[in-house]
């Protein structure tokens, strides 16, 4: 029987955002005025003081349980309350209105180190951060020596955390946070620091954190972590629930909401995800069939082909084009460019350039693609960028010849042949690669 | 709080241990402090103005009301500004925040002990012997914790949100020392402000601490227990509003701090 171990119910949190005050008279007027009339000069301030307010609901009437022992996922773009909620929920800020119920012991961990003290030594960090964040000196004590061999600094224990690099600093930080034993973790988005290594450590420690049974509430941008991790999702928008569920669905759900599906032709001129380092340059994509009917829906193994619209103000010499495919969880699966295979193309004014994808292995899904141009030499320079320019849907149809993948067999589908080998004869394989058709990009002018 | 007096040690710990670091003179500057001040004053005050002493050596008048005021002023001074100093805690860990003044407080204990020995050999120097009234000394060290706590409390809250008390508190300290028998004794003032200089709590704490230990060498000093009873109710109510006033606007100090 699980019990309930966080719940929310009609949370809101409002926030006044003072606009910068604009004074029109000098501060000599000011002075008169207020000693003149001062009553009338008090009004008047106080008028325009709250004229000036602004109230922003971080988060309105957000409901939600969590069981104990569950691993929840909390993502939604910048702004939506995510940070707010964790700090309501670790009590470091008070709700406007509705109200938050936590059953157990409480550690939040909303930024690597806080409290550090840069004049202190490593040893004396761990204990004051400990302390800190909630643990009793005996604890720290009994895991004082897998803190320190987690984050690697042993030799540097009597050294003040202030002659350490970031990344020493950052990882004794992580270490000591990783080490607490709450039974309810609020952890907001410190995956993000530390080299590639270190995070994967992290990580590690966090799934060990959950499979011990603990309520763990994770905010991430990091989409991949919460898939790994997550088990369930809340999607926060605007400071309310989006959705709340197996984490798949919610990534989906937070993905598509922040670049809405695009297909067929596609007028790139105002496109929402545009960052045009030098000027726009991008002015359509359509995805077609090698007929050139314009399509959107492929199988695995189809043609696609991509045409790319642009406008230059002065022609690229030699210049690029990428097209990036990612999926509808956020993985990028692949990318194929004008550079791979030495193609030559070149933009002068304006026109459209075509890549054909050969026997496309993408597996079924719906995949965004992003678009990238620039110059190719004498360095490499991105000019313009759109970020899900389009989207594609892919159907495996009858490409493994009627079989299907699983949600864990991997990102593309391969055709592969089989057989028995007779085992008296010397062994030249076992598995034998799909026919040998021409699998390759092209691109090339219209 | 008494789940979180692990805490309180290790802030405690924290602001003594970082007090002094990367001083070239370090834990001497506890000594060095109240030996300048009680240098200046006595040429100012003891040689040049000839403010009596009631009998006492100035130097030894003057330094055993420097300790206790130093103690009081240096934490009052810390706690006021610590909330604002610890914006990062703060925002990022909960803790009852009370937490936060109240380790300025009492870090500042240790200073006082160092500080107090080089009192005791000033009065080895003039040969002086404390009274039984230094029984008592722990009991004014209390009263001037309390005092610089409750007023800690008060304005570490308001400095949360108006940073001027960031520019009042070395005003209000420089008037509140002169406001406070430091480098004159209450016989200067006689007994027309006697209750009236009760009402400031640290007149009760400094007068004290100087009768506790000097009285011997004094004339008709007294510990006057009228006056620290004043003292007492005024550092009592200023505690208990300030604890008060400070639960009320704790909850807001995340948000706008």
């Amino acid at each position: 029987m699980s019990r309930v171990a966080v719940s929310v119910e009609g949370l809101g949190k409002q926030y006044q955002i003072g606009h910068a005050l604009e004074h029109t008279d000098t501060l000599r007027e000011a002075l008169t005025s207020a000693l003149r009339a001062p009553r009338a000069w008090w009004r008047r301030w106080r008028q325009e003081r709250d004229a000036q307010q602004e109230i922003l609901w971080a988060l309105r009437n957000l409901s939600f349980q969590v069981q104990q022992g569950e691993v929840i996922g909390i993502i939604g773009s910048n702004g939506s309350g995510k940070s707010t909620l964790l700090k309501v929920l670790s009590r470091i800020t008070e709700p406007t209105e509705g109200r938050a119920v936590i059953e157990g012991r409480v550690g939040s961990l909303l930024e690597v180190g806080t409290g550090f003290h840069p004049e202190l030594t490593g040893r004396e960090n761990i204990y004051l951060n400990g302390a800190i964040l909630g643990m009793h000196r005996h604890e720290i004590a009994a895991r004082f020596d897998e803190i320190v061999a987690f984050a690697e600094v042993e030799r540097f224990l009597d050294t003040p955390v202030k002659r350490y690099s970031s990344g020493m600093y950052v990882r004794l930080a992580f270490a000591v946070a990783a080490h607490l034993e709450p039974e309810i973790l609020l952890i907001d988005e410190v995956l993000a620091v530390g080299d590639a290594a270190f995070q994967k450590k992290c990580l590690g420690k966090m799934g060990s954190v959950a499979r011990e049974g603990r309520t763990v509430l994770f905010v991430s941008h990091d989409m991949d972590a919460i898939l790994n991790l997550c088990p369930k999702a809340l999607f926060l928008a605007n400071g309310t629930t989006a959705y709340l569920g197996d984490s798949g669905e919610a990534v989906h759900h937070y993905l598509q909401s922040v670049r809405p599906l695009q297909t067929g032709v596609v007028d790139l001129r105002s496109a929402p995800g545009r960052e045009a380092y030098e000027y726009p340059i991008l002015t359509s994509v359509s995805t077609h069939r090698p007929d050139g009917a314009v399509a959107s829906e492929f199988r695995t193994g189809d043609t696609i082909v991509l045409r790319v619209g642009y406008a230059v103000q002065e022609p690229i010499r030699s210049p690029y084009c990428m097209a990036h495919f990612t999926n509808d969880v956020g993985h990028r699966i692949m990318s194929v460019s004008s550079m791979h295979d030495h193609c030559d193309i070149v933009l002068e004014r304006d026109g459209v350039l075509e890549c054909r994808l050969h026997d496309m292995r993408l597996r079924e899904g719906t995949y965004s693609i992003d678009l990238a141009i620039g110059r190719a030499s004498p360095v490499s320079q991105c000019m313009d960028y759109v970020e899900s320019a389009t989207t594609i849907t892919v159907q495996l149809g009858d490409y493994l010849g009627g079989g299907r993948l699983t949600d864990h067999q991997g990102v593309v589908a391969q055709k592969s042949e089989w057989s028995s080998v007779d085992t008296s004869l010397p062994v030249v394989g076992s598995v034998i690669a799909g026919p040998s058709r021409y699998a390759g990009v092209s691109w090339h002018e219209e | 709080m008494w789940e979180y007096r692990e805490l309180l040690y290790f802030l405690v710990w924290r602001d003594v241990k970082v007090r002094y670091k990367q001083t070239a003179l370090g834990v001497m500057w506890i000594v060095l402090q109240p030996v300048v001040s009680m240098a200046i004053f006595t040429v100012i005050f003891g040689i040049l103005l000839q403010v009596p002493s009631e009998e006492a050596p100035y130097p030894a008048f003057v330094l055993s009301a420097l300790i206790p005021w130093n103690y009081f002023a240096s934490s009052l001074n810390r706690s006021s500004t610590s909330l604002v100093y610890s914006s990062n805690l703060v925002t990022k860990v909960y803790f009852p925040r009370i937490l936060i003044p109240l380790s300025s407080v009492l870090s500042g204990l240790v200073d006082l002990v160092i500080a107090f020995t080089l009192l005791l050999g000033l009065m080895a120097v003039y040969r002086i012997t404390p009274t039984p009234a230094a029984l008592l000394l722990p009991g004014f060290v209390l009263l001037a914790s309390a005092t610089a706590l409750g007023f800690g409390l008060w304005l570490s809250a308001l400095n949360v949100r108006y940073r001027d008390i960031n520019y009042i508190i070395p005003f209000l300290l420089q008037i509140w020392m002169y406001a406070t028998p430091v480098v004159y004794g209450t016989s200067l003032v006689g007994d027309r402000f006697g209750l009236l200089m009760g009402l400031n709590p640290m007149t009760g704490v400094v007068e004290g601490f100087r009768q506790a230990l000097l009285g011997n060498v004094m004339t008709g000093a007294q510990v006057n227990l009228p006056l620290l009873g004043v003292s007492a109710s005024i550092t009592l109510v200023v505690l208990v509003s300030g604890a008060y006033f400070f639960r009320y606007t704790e909850r807001s100090f995340a948000d706008i701090i």
